[in-house]
This record gives structure tokens, C-alpha cells and sequence, in this order.
């Protein structure tokens, strides 16, 4: 009789986290998205970085050759990083039999999307003014805010990642010279080991 | 002992019941099919059990058209809610013995 009760409520806590949390995001989004944060990183290292100290707290003259480049740089990683992390959850979802499109992943997106779409905003605002220096901080800070923000409906492990990414911010900020080093650390390094950690315990 | 047992709830006896008024309890307007797929069982089954807990007042639930298909979306009334407390309490008071 204990028994029963003790696997009720067992199965009630299951069911209650398996329809408030999309856990078939993959892991495996995580190191593919790493892996392109770090090639979008070196290209635009290797094409402006390495030219220029863009890399200070004052604002830059950029020419409007420079912001449509970088532009273009940071728009290409965006979508590569999108679309894998879209092709790694889908193929999950299908492995679990999952639809991919439940309430519980709409309120995950709409959580992702009011704190990431605000920096986005505010970064392009102050790219276009010339304050490139800031930017590798606040992308990391916004995208951590953005994780905790919907670490509840998806893996705990989730609002770590985004402490960790703020963190990282924080100190993007103050080591402003080291910026794109904090950036890659963050977006790269860290991203990859969180998704390879998710993908091991959450198979 | 024998209070213990007066406060658990006979709706919720049935593993089912138990596991639709989980899910209602965390989330809102969950439409038929949703719940088909969290606990995951067949279509016969999950109706009559959603009667029994409409029967009970412990749910309710809305009929709308979702592009020209009705779509039944339900919820968890305070009452319903209040009753999954009272048996999940009740639960825990006896394995506390």
C-alpha cells in the first residue's frame, strides 16, 4: 500500500517537470552553437580586431564599410548558431516522439526573446554610435539573463549556464581589452561544455 | 489512522486522474491532445477519465475552433486544485506513519 502511494507521488513530480519543461533541447545545440560562436569570434578577429583597438570603453570611428561587415559577421553566426540548434532539438524531439511545438516550448521562446531581443536592440544601437568595446559584455550578459530567464521551463542546468555567462559579462566589462577573449570563453568554451554535460545526463 | 485515510480522495485513486490534475495543476489552458501525449494513453480512455473529473467539478473546460477544428482546451477549477492538495497532504501524512 506504501508502495503505491510512494510511486504516485514519484510519477506526479515526473509529470509535472516532463510538462513544464521542454527537455528535449538538445545538448548537442549547445556545442554546435559553441563551435560557430568561436568561428564567428576568429573572423571578426582576423577582419577587424587585429586591424584597430576597437577594444576601449570610448566610442570608435567605424567606417560604414566596418559596421556592415561586422553586421554581417554577427547576423551569419546568429542564424548558423539558430538553425543548428533548431536541427539538433528536432532530431531529438523525433527521437522522443515529441511534438516540437507545445506550450511549453512557446513559453520557453517567449521567455528567451524579451531579454535577448532588449540587448540585441540596445547592442546594434550602441554599434551604430561606435561603442564596439562594450558589446562582447553586454551580449554575454543579456544572453545570461535571457537562459535564467527560461531555465524553468527547460533543464535546471540551464540557470547555471546563464549565471556563469553573466558572470563572464561582468568581467568582459571590466578587462575591457580582453573582451573578445571573455567573449569566446563564454559563448565558446562554456557553451560547449554545457551542452556536452546536458547531453550526458539528459540521453 | 482511519482520518488519514478519510482525506484521500477516491477521484484520484485512478493513476490517470492522478496524472491529469498533475498536469493541470502547473499548467493552463492544456488541450486534449497535449495530454494525450504527457500521459500518454489512448483517446477512449483519457475522455472518460476527463469526464469523471468534469463530473466532480474538479476541471473545467473551454470548446473553441482552432483553424475551423474545435479544440477543448482544459483547467483545473479552485475547488479541483484545492482537492489535489488536500489528497497529495493526506498522501504524505501516511507515509509519515
Amino acid at each position: 500500500m506504501k508502495e503505491k502511494y510512494i510511486e504516485d507521488l514519484k510519477e506526479i513530480k515526473e509529470i509535472m517537470n516532463r510538462s513544464t519543461r521542454f527537455i528535449s533541447l538538445s545538448g548537442l545545440s549547445g556545442v554546435s552553437t559553441g563551435i560557430i560562436a568561436l568561428a564567428g569570434v576568429y573572423i571578426a578577429y582576423q577582419t577587424f580586431f587585429k586591424k584597430q583597438d576597437y577594444l576601449v570603453y570610448d566610442a570608435t570611428n567605424l567606417s560604414n564599410e566596418g559596421i556592415s561587415h561586422l553586421l554581417l559577421i554577427a547576423l551569419g553566426t546568429l542564424i548558423l548558431a539558430i538553425a543548428s540548434a533548431f536541427f539538433f532539438t528536432k532530431r531529438k524531439t523525433k527521437n522522443r516522439n515529441e511534438s516540437l511545438w507545445n506550450n511549453t516550448i512557446k513559453e520557453l521562446i517567449f521567455n528567451l526573446i524579451i531579454p535577448l531581443t532588449t540587448g540585441g536592440l540596445l547592442c546594434l544601437m550602441l554599434l551604430l554610435k561606435g561603442f564596439i568595446g562594450i558589446l562582447p559584455s553586454l551580449t554575454l550578459i543579456f544572453y545570461g539573463l535571457a537562459l535564467i530567464n527560461s531555465s524553468k521551463n527547460t533543464f535546471p542546468e540551464i540557470r547555471s549556464l546563464g549565471l556563469i555567462e553573466i558572470i563572464v559579462g561582468l568581467l568582459a566589462f571590466q578587462f575591457i581589452e580582453y573582451g573578445l577573449i571573455f567573449w569566446a570563453f563564454g559563448f565558446g568554451f562554456i557553451q560547449i561544455t554545457y551542452g556536452l554535460i546536458v547531453q550526458k545526463k539528459y540521453k | 489512522m482511519k482520518d488519514v485515510f478519510k482525506n484521500l480522495d477516491k477521484a484520484f485513486e485512478n493513476r490517470i486522474r492522478l496524472g491529469i490534475m498533475a498536469v493541470l495543476m502547473v499548467n493552463q489552458n492544456v488541450d486534449f491532445n497535449m495530454l494525450k501525449e504527457i500521459l500518454a494513453v489512448t483517446d477512449g480512455n483519457l475522455a472518460s477519465h476527463l469526464k469523471s473529473l468534469e463530473k466532480s467539478k474538479y476541471i473545467s473546460y473551454k470548446k473553441e475552433f482552432l483553424e475551423r477544428k474545435p479544440n477543448t482546451n482544459y483547467n483545473a477549477t479552485i475547488s479541483g486544485k484545492n482537492a489535489f492538495k488536500k489528497h497529495i497532504n493526506a498522501i504524505e501524512q501516511l507515509l509519515k506513519k
